[in-house]
């Protein structure tokens, strides 16, 4: 199959994503728009006003970024993982295996859907932000591209759990104890400079400090870490995320028999 | 550049496949499958027919061996192999909960098909296959034999050159079973070449013209199905008179058994002939009202061949000459 095949095989697979998603609405969207409304309302109005300062931003605009980050973060995990989870489950993934479609057109596939329902559900989220403070945005260019890139790297992260996972339980176990640590300890509540210094240097190990930072940096033109640094290391996991999800799934002995 | 038309639809050459567990499923199978035929691949559960098909469809990965379809070796020219090949499989693989349209469609876009000209397809054969009404069902909600019917319409949507089917007809009613059959007909009639595994021996023996026979990952017949057919050296016929018969009835030569009043049934074997049979029914002045076949005459052949002795029991005992040359007649 030429070029012209693959990128229809990739379009249709795109937009079997994006039919997947919107048909379950109520799962997929309106519950973290409920969810990351609720923190608006819990820790930007209530708490945050008790809170003060926050690296020179009231709480309210300091938490708004991480917020929505964690918002994309983990829709663009989720959507992948389930979808692509789904698919061995159902056994529904022979449809692709079978045909001329090439390897690194069902995983761009999968991730342009994860990203696109990482980007609905952050522009959602957007959207409700605005009821609770003014965005005015410092950076356009960083703003969007630290948005693309995080997207990227967790729809990348979500399809290399779920070539690995055979149970239901083994999609969850990552979100539940790796993914919502990480995000909980990635700076969106408060900027490392509170920590100590031993937890400030661990906290750099941390890929989503550098997402919610650059975000950061985009929105209100201040971040923990440098910009140039939140670049490199979100190129450095795109980079380590795409190869390896690509060979995991060209090696595919866990999808085929 | 080839042509495709010179190539056989299917080769395979010394197939082997050992699963992780240890799990030796083909022994090394060789098999030929012409352009335009009809194909029958039989054998019992856990044979290695769908592990066979999974091979050549990408499924499954192979130990050692070579697969060529139309000419294309699936592990160098895997793309165009792919492009000839339409698959349906034995279990229900679509997603339950996409529309029916959706499905179909969808399988033209892995093809490289434009959404126009997959549309077009998908209304073909959901027409076709008489689909087309409940093209905006959710899949799940679908019949077992519209499910059936749908991977049909789905694997055809590219129109390959070869169509292979897995028990195509598992848990379909008689009378949808033989629609099916007639549409397979004229799919074959098109050129269109179609591997059939089924557990329907009426069906492998009503529609294919050659067979293959697996049993322990091995083929233990690959001919055609007359000539298999030729090999059966007796049948089993009931039949049903129209005076009461007796335990006094008198057939020589013919091994038969009382079924009751009116009915008994009788072995033919291959030096025999029914002319004889009612010469001496007509003899005891018996009127047959009707007769049949007991069990479907693949069937025997089928149960003959599998029941033949296997090299393993010719390797670890010592065989008579007799016992070796049938088993090689059935190799």
């Amino acid at each position: 199959m030429n070029m012209l095949g693959q990128w229809i095989a990739f379009k249709t697979i795109v937009y079997r994503e994006i039919r997947r998603f919107l048909r379950i609405w109520v799962q997929t969207l309106v519950p973290p728009a409920i969810t990351i409304a609720l923190y608006f309302v819990i820790f930007g109005s209530l708490i945050g006003s008790r809170i003060g300062d926050m690296g020179g931003f009231d709480y309210m605009q300091f938490v708004v970024p991480g917020l929505i980050m964690m918002a994309i973060i983990q829709n663009a995990y989720g959507n992948v993982v389930s979808s692509f989870f789904g698919t061995k489950f159902q056994r529904n993934i022979e449809e692709m295996l079978v045909a001329p479609v090439k390897e690194i057109t069902i995983l761009l596939g999968y991730v342009v859907g994860g990203m696109t329902r990482g980007l609905a559900v952050g522009g959602i989220v957007t959207v409700l932000a605005l009821f609770f403070t003014d965005l005015n945005v410092h950076n356009w260019w960083v703003t969007i591209s630290m948005v693309f890139l995080t997207a990227l790297v967790f729809s990348l992260a979500g399809f290399i759990n779920a070539i690995f996972a055979e149970s239901f339980d083994d999609i969850s176990i990552i979100p539940t104890f790796v993914l919502t640590p990480m995000i909980y300890l990635g700076g969106i509540f408060y900027s490392v400079d509170l920590l100590p210094e031993f937890w400030a240097n661990v906290s750099l190990v941390n890929p989503i400090l550098y997402m919610v930072n650059g975000f950061r940096f985009g929105i209100l033109g201040a971040s923990d870490v440098g910009i140039l640094q939140a670049y490199v290391m979100l190129l450095l996991f795109v980079a380590i995320g795409f190869s390896s999800a690509l060979y995991l799934l060209t090696r595919a002995e866990r999808l085929r028999s | 550049m080839t042509n495709e038309h010179s190539f056989a639809a299917l080769e395979i050459n010394g197939l082997e496949k050992t699963y992780n567990n240890g799990f030796q499923a083909l022994k090394g199978i060789s098999l030929n499958v012409k352009a335009g035929d009809f194909f029958a691949l039989l054998g019992p559960n856990g044979a290695g027919k769908s592990t066979t098909i999974g091979v050549i469809c990408s499924l499954v990965s192979k130990t050692a061996g070579q697969v060529s379809v139309f000419g294309h070796n699936i592990d160098t020219h895997f793309t165009e192999a792919k492009q000839c090949i339409g698959v349906v499989p034995q279990e229900f693989n679509f997603n339950q909960f996409e529309k029916v349209l959706d499905i179909v469609i969808t399988q033209g876009g892995y093809y490289g098909l434009p959404r126009r000209v997959a549309l077009e397809r998908a209304e073909k054969y959901l027409r076709l296959l008489d689909l087309w009404d409940m093209r905006g069902m959710v899949s799940r909600t679908l019949s077992g034999g519209m499910k059936r019917r749908l991977m049909i319409a789905r694997a055809l949507v590219h129109e390959p050159k070869l169509l292979i089917l897995d028990e195509p007809t598992a848990g379909v009613d008689i009378e949808l079973r033989r629609s099916m059959w007639e549409f397979l007909e004229k799919v074959n009639a098109t050129g269109t070449t179609i591997i059939l595994t089924t557990h329907y021996l009426e069906e492998a023996e009503s529609l294919c013209r050659n067979i293959a026979i697996i049993d322990a990952g091995t083929i233990i017949e690959n001919t055609s199905m007359k000539a298999l057919l030729r090999k059966l050296t007796r049948e089993v016929f009931v039949l049903d008179t129209k005076e009461g018969i007796s335990t006094e009835l008198k057939l020589p030569g013919f091994v038969f058994r009382l079924m009751d009043e009116h009915c008994f049934e009788v072995e033919v074997d291959q030096h025999q002939t029914l002319n004889q049979l009612f010469e001496l029914l007509a003899e005891q002045g018996i009127t047959i009202t009707s007769m049949r076949n007991k069990a479907n005459r693949l069937e025997e052949m089928f149960v003959s061949v599998l029941n033949a002795p296997d090299d393993s029991e010719a390797n670890d005992s010592e065989v008579d000459s007799s016992t070796t040359q049938a088993k090689g007649a059935a190799v």
